[in-house]
């Protein structure tokens, strides 16, 4: 009989998870809730005796300073009476429990912990119960647990039942081998694309009629894991058909845009400092003698729609493994995350049916990327976030992990005879396409074993898999790697045997739990799991390494060389196919692309006298504002490397431009992280929204003191439904972009990600996201103390800006919080911008400035008023002396625009003579001064002053938004 | 992993327990380096195996991180497993006179081991267990990355004299110190057990964000009667390097961080005290 162990935070104690469930509560708008308790509940399941039972609750599960329990050990006695203090309220129970396959973490570390008090448990099984006191109707206690308290799709939610216990948790589900096959051969169009459809194979019938064909010249009929296992290598996850396949462009055909644009350019700028590009699980670039560093950056957006924490998690959890998994393995350094969300205030009438809350979804995955990542023990110090309204029911999650790998640890191959070994987290149903499964019954002997298709991560197996890998890597005793991501064994095992043939048995798997077949083991995407190809003369020195760090690892099959890919199962066959068919069967069509500009309506602003109010509200838009109370629960220093902070400035709180570890703390060399997005420009023109993402992610490079002669790029492309030809118009738009800044800039692309179909139908209305290109770059700095921050440093210093300024406030913040797009979008010069960087690279080498501040979102008067209240002194600038385009007259144009290319420069009055000489050449102003005060002030062309606001207003306004 | 044999003119050994969840090994290895000792990371499996390997060593640092997940509470498990399978060495190793440092996981641990504080100068009995503070959840709810201000306010602990001020950061979601309500706190500063308190820029008690967490008098890191093992939440060896200061690029580069100290005083305790005392 299972024990009910109940543990709750003494009265005298504030409950945290509780005081934070209230407040998300009240932030739904149900107010009556006067108080909420937690509990957490464990179930065990053992031969243990009172005795024992009293002692596992005391030394293992509560603090006894804070806590008290209650064992409740059958249903005649009553759970832990915590209502008092409400007897005059309804005190209402929830209780939350993970659905079945769905694993807590807890609950074997919780078998770990009676291990070791020298007892033993059969099974540990965890839920949560709160307790809401209040005047509440059932609705909305309904509403409480669908929104705040638990999330369906992984949770089971009981409510006002006391004394739960939940039978058969344990109870096997044997698998009985079936061999299955469909029938093809003699199949019409009709009925393959009705097996497509049926398996979730997402196969089109050109597809669907190239296997069939194959099976044809086999004589036989395919088995499921055989159509399962193409279906996945010819995903467009996995093979990027768009992106590799032909397109007609407005008459232009394109075979393979990636090898037309983003791959062309890193292979006409032939850098001798690439390493490796585009073929491995992430770029590799050259460090240092010892080390070179490798980049990658994912996104994983359908799971977060769906499951924000667990979602995330399962994305930074993913793009750690491609890290881990490049080259021979490479040690994680640097986390970065860019996410795009609705506005987190919009009504919840707007709210598509199915889809949560933006603001649900933000925490989600702020909490996911923070908990994954700070137990991982990998800063994460670069990112950003975007709001649209169009990303509330498709957002954006962009993950990306720096990895530091010896430099004789790049290269990577199977050998015929390697053995196939499997480490890490066990294999269950996780991620199989779409397939449902029911949930437990309360206490019903329940004969479904259920199955969430999102899991939730656990980065301390993970942590685990990458303190023994690095051991097995230090001892040499394996010859290839990869993770096992999207497509499971299936696409791990295909890629590592692709030109040596594999055979795996299936059986050996080790599973979460019985029943699972055998096509299930090969395309489950249980998380946290990577795939060696081992010498089999190492086989037993392997197996320990893994084994002292308390790691699974299984040898499921052997690398033959027979170009063929076998899968048995229990000594059945079950699939046998060549590799050359798998990887190159793939037929090709030839997709439509058209592009046509848009046109948007232009605004009126009346010219005004003062701009003040105007920056506040720029300042406190969802864009710009703030992001500190994301970024501090980021542990963003740990392995101790940062040099330039996110946060910078004299309260260590102003935003930086790009972040600069030092991966090697014995070593002066730091490595440089940035990106660049506006999603807005993408409205009006792709091409230079993509040209525009470049510039910035560049410009913050040379903001904190970096220069353009390492710096690589990675492109990752978030589109709509890329089968209407208009959204393929831009696609090719942007990569066209992509390659033409590229070259100029001489900063090739080293791997990129695209995911394409974002969109969303609601009923007959189908929202697609905008056009989402995420540029991220990475550069090499040789001295890390020539670093600069953005904060002003001290009064009397100078300010410049660099840079020429346009009429170009299409897509711009400003006219945004007017209401309006434009169509001005900015564009790059690529000729002024690439020499303005160097230049500027030039004095900030020489040590001529002091702070430095990409002029980006919002403009020149948001990129001034951050440096100015950041270093907590005002700044007086003159808009006479901003260099500008011919005819641009309007105070609001040079305040607001968005024009490329430009950067506003504190210099010390005695190096003004040097800093002008070094940056000759270039459009440039000096247009004001740092001041001993604490007020902004900015005047007009006219000279009368536009802008003048205390700082600790202007902070305030940037501030607030985000403060939650 | 191979041992040398010790003799006085080595290094002092450092050892760094590892475990499931642990991070900050790296930084933690360098500071300790740095400060002039010789470090081994040794994971607990092989420690509990091979008991008798903690005695080659003279200072045992159990560092940062999310040891098994900070499930069931931070710290607690790793806590019941050391109680469990390694308090004897453990305490004889206090005994010996040799050093302990818990930062931040690590402290939690110590704290939950009952390691910390030892008032009356026991340590914990695997049969009788009680723990006289805790660390729990912040006031704020959630995890925080800031740098903050620490002040010594004794000279108990061989890790550092009194009335230094250090600026380190905290990375942490349960470092609010709690004490009991049977004057635990009270014994606790009388017989000068609080080393750190969380001050203001200019060393003034102050109140949140400077006292990060909310703990119970400010109290950031305490030691244990002898002096020799100390637990903190902050992270001393995230400020090694000067380059780390938050605020370097204003201020200009110091020669080295304020967090060295920390681990240059227990290397110099080992070299001058307990080796002074052999032939």
């Amino acid at each position: 009989m299972e024990k009910r162990i109940e543990v709750f935070t003494k009265a005298n104690f504030p409950d945290a998870i509780g005081n934070e469930v209230a407040s998300e509560i009240a932030n739904i708008g149900i107010t009556s809730v006067d108080e909420i308790r937690t509990v957490q509940v464990y179930l065990i399941d053992g031969e243990l005796s009172k005795d024992e039972i009293k002692r596992i609750c005391s030394e293992l599960l509560i603090d006894g300073l804070t806590q008290d329990y209650a064992c409740i050990n059958g249903s005649s006695e009553q759970p832990a009476d915590i209502q008092a203090g409400h007897r005059d309220n309804t005190v209402y129970t929830i209780e939350v429990t993970r659905k079945r396959g769905v694993m807590d973490p807890v609950e074997s570390t919780v078998i770990k912990g009676i291990r070791d008090l020298g007892m033993s448990a059969r099974s540990v099984k965890t839920a949560k119960r709160f307790l809401v006191a209040g005047s509440l109707s059932i609705e909305q206690v309904e509403a409480i647990a669908d929104k705040v308290l638990a999330n369906k799709i992984i949770e089971d939610v009981f409510i006002n039942k006391d004394n739960l216990f939940y039978e058969d948790k344990n109870e096997a589900i044997e698998y009985v081998f079936h061999r299955h096959t469909l029938e093809i051969l003699n199949a019409d169009d009709e009925q393959l694309l009705s097996i497509s459809q049926e398996g979730q194979l997402y196969l089109s019938l050109e597809e669907m009629k190239a296997v069939q064909k194959y099976f044809t010249t086999l004589g036989r009929n395919p088995t499921d894991v055989e159509l399962e296992t193409i279906a996945q290598t010819w995903s467009e996850h996995c093979m990027h058909k768009t992106f590799r396949g032909m397109i007609d462009c407005d008459g232009e055909l394109i075979d393979n845009l990636l090898a037309n644009t983003v791959m062309k350019a890193t292979s006409e700028l032939d850098k001798s400092w690439c390493v490796s590009v585009f073929k491995d699980n992430a770029g590799i670039i050259e460090f240092d003698e010892n080390y070179n560093i490798c980049f990658k950056v994912e996104t994983h957006n359908h799971p977060s729609a769906i499951e924000p924490y667990g979602g995330a998690n399962t994305g930074i959890g993913g793009v750690i493994r491609d890290t881990l998994g490049t080259g021979l393995g490479a040690k994680p350094i640097l986390n970065t995350d860019v996410f795009c969300f609705g506005p987190l205030d919009i009504g919840q009438e707007m709210i598509p049916e199915g889809v949560l809350h933006p603001k649900r979804i933000f925490k989600g995955v702020v909490g996911g990327v923070r908990d994954y990542g700070n137990r991982m023990g990998i800063p994460t110090a670069n990112g950003s976030i975007f709001f649209d309204e169009r990303y509330t029911s498709n957002p954006i999650v962009y993950c990306g992990n720096v990895g530091l790998i010896s430099r004789d640890k790049c290269e990577k191959k199977s050998h015929e005879g390697d053995l196939i070994l499997l480490v890490g987290g066990r294999t269950g149903r996780d991620g199989i396409h779409g397939a449902t499964f029911s949930s437990v019954e309360l206490t019903h002997q329940s004969e479904v074993v259920s199955g969430g298709a999102v899991q939730i991560g656990d980065p301390i197996m993970e942590k685990k898999v990458t303190d023994a890998l690095m051991k097995a890597l230090d001892r040499s005793l394996y010859n290839n790697i990869t993770d096992c991501g999207a497509g499971g064994l299936s696409s791990a095992v295909g890629e590592m045997g692709e030109e040596l043939g594999a055979v795996v048995d299936l059986e050996k798997v080790p599973l979460k739990y019985d029943g699972l077949s055998y096509s299930e083991i090969w395309i489950s995407e249980a998380q946290e799991r990577m795939v060696l190809s081992v010498p089999p003369e190492n086989m037993e020195e392997i197996r320990e390494v893994f084994q002292r760090e308390d790691v699974e690892a299984t040898f499921i099959g052997e690398f033959t060389g027979d170009k063929r890919l076998r899968l048995r199962y229990k000594g059945e066959d079950v699939a046998d196919i060549e590799m050359e068919f798998l990887h190159d069967g793939l037929p090709r069509i030839i997709r439509k692309a058209v592009w046509r500009s848009p046109s948007h309506e232009e605004p009126d602003i009346k010219v005004k006298k003062d701009y003040g109010e105007d920056l506040k509200k720029v300042l406190s838009s969802w864009n710009v504002c703030s992001k500190e109370w994301v970024i501090r629960q980021y542990d963003h220093e740990v392995q101790g490397g940062s040099v330039l902070k996110p946060l910078q400035g004299v309260d260590n709180d102003g935003p930086g431009d790009a972040c600069i570890i030092r991966p090697v703390l014995s070593s002066g060399k730091g490595i440089i992280v940035s990106n660049g997005m506006n999603p807005k420009y993408g409205d009006i023109d792709p091409y230079h929204m993509a040209a525009s993402a470049i510039d910035e992610a560049l410009r913050q490079i040379i903001s904190v003191g970096g220069n353009l002669e390492m710096v690589a790029l990675l492109d990752n492309f978030s589109w709509g439904n890329t089968d209407k030809p208009v959204c393929l118009g831009g696609l090719v738009r942007a990569a066209k972009a992509c390659y033409d800044m590229a070259i100029y800039y001489e900063t090739p692309f080293i791997s990129g990600k695209d995911s394409l179909n974002n969109e969303f139908k609601s009923g007959d209305k189908t929202i697609s996201i905008p056009p989402t290109l995420l540029i991220s770059a990475i550069g090499v700095m040789p001295d890390v103390t020539r670093a600069i921050s953005m904060d002003v440093k001290s009064p009397d210093n100078l300010i410049y800006i660099l840079g020429m300024t346009k009429d170009e406030l299409g897509g711009s913040h400003y006219y945004d919080i007017h209401g309006f797009k434009g169509n001005s979008v900015p564009k790059v010069d690529r000729e002024v911008g690439k020499k303005t960087m160097d230049l500027l690279a030039n004095a900030t080498g020489k040590g001529l400035v002091r702070s430095c501040h990409d002029c980006s979102e919002g403009g020149l008067a948001v990129a001034a008023a951050e440096m100015s209240f950041a270093g907590g002194y005002g700044i007086e600038l003159d808009l006479s002396r901003v260099p500008v385009e011919t005819g641009v007259d309007r105070d609001d144009i040079i305040l607001f625009s968005e024009s490329n290319s430009r950067f506003i420069v504190e210099v010390q009055p005695e190096k003004q003579k040097e800093f002008e000489e070094t940056i000759s050449g270039i459009p440039y102003g000096c247009m004001g001064k740092v001041l001993d005060n604490d007020v902004f002030t900015i005047q007009s062309q006219g000279g009368k002053n536009v802008i003048s606001e205390k700082i600790s207003d202007l902070k305030e306004a940037w501030q607030a938004t985000l403060r939650l | 992993m191979t041992l040398k044999t010790e003799t006085p003119d080595n290094k002092p050994k450092a050892i760094i327990l590892r475990t499931a969840g642990t991070n900050c090994d790296y930084e933690t290895r360098y500071a300790l380096e740095k400060a002039g000792a010789d470090v081994d990371l040794v994971h607990v499996n092989q420690l509990v195996k091979d008991k008798g390997l903690l005695g080659s060593y003279h200072i045992f640092v159990l560092p940062g991180g999310f040891t098994y997940g900070d499930d069931i509470a931070a710290g607690k498990v790793l806590a019941n497993q050391l109680r469990h399978h390694l308090l004897d060495e453990l305490t004889r190793f206090v005994d010996d006179g040799k050093l302990v440092i818990g930062i931040c996981n690590g402290f939690q641990v110590l704290i939950k081991m009952g390691l910390l504080p030892g008032i009356n100068g026991t340590q914990p009995s695997s049969n009788e267990y009680r723990q006289e503070f805790t660390l729990t959840y912040n006031d704020s709810n959630k995890f925080e990355d800031r740098w903050v201000y620490l002040k010594s306010f004794s000279d108990k602990s061989v890790f550092i004299d009194k009335d230094c001020l250090l600026y380190v950061p905290i990375a942490h979601a349960e470092g609010k110190f709690v004490a009991g309500d049977g004057g635990e706190l009270e014994n606790l500063g009388k017989s000068g057990q609080i080393i750190f308190k969380y001050v203001d820029k200019d060393g003034n008690i102050a109140n949140y964000p400077w006292n990060p967490n909310g703990s119970l008098d400010n109290i950031a890191g305490i030691c244990d009667s002898t002096g020799r093992v100390l637990g903190m939440m902050p992270h001393p060896e995230r400020y090694i390097e000067p380059t780390q200061h938050p605020r370097w690029t204003r201020e200009g580069l110091k020669a080295e961080g304020d967090g060295i100290a920390i681990f240059r005083n227990a290397v110099n305790y080992v070299k001058e005290k307990m080796w002074q005392k052999r032939p």
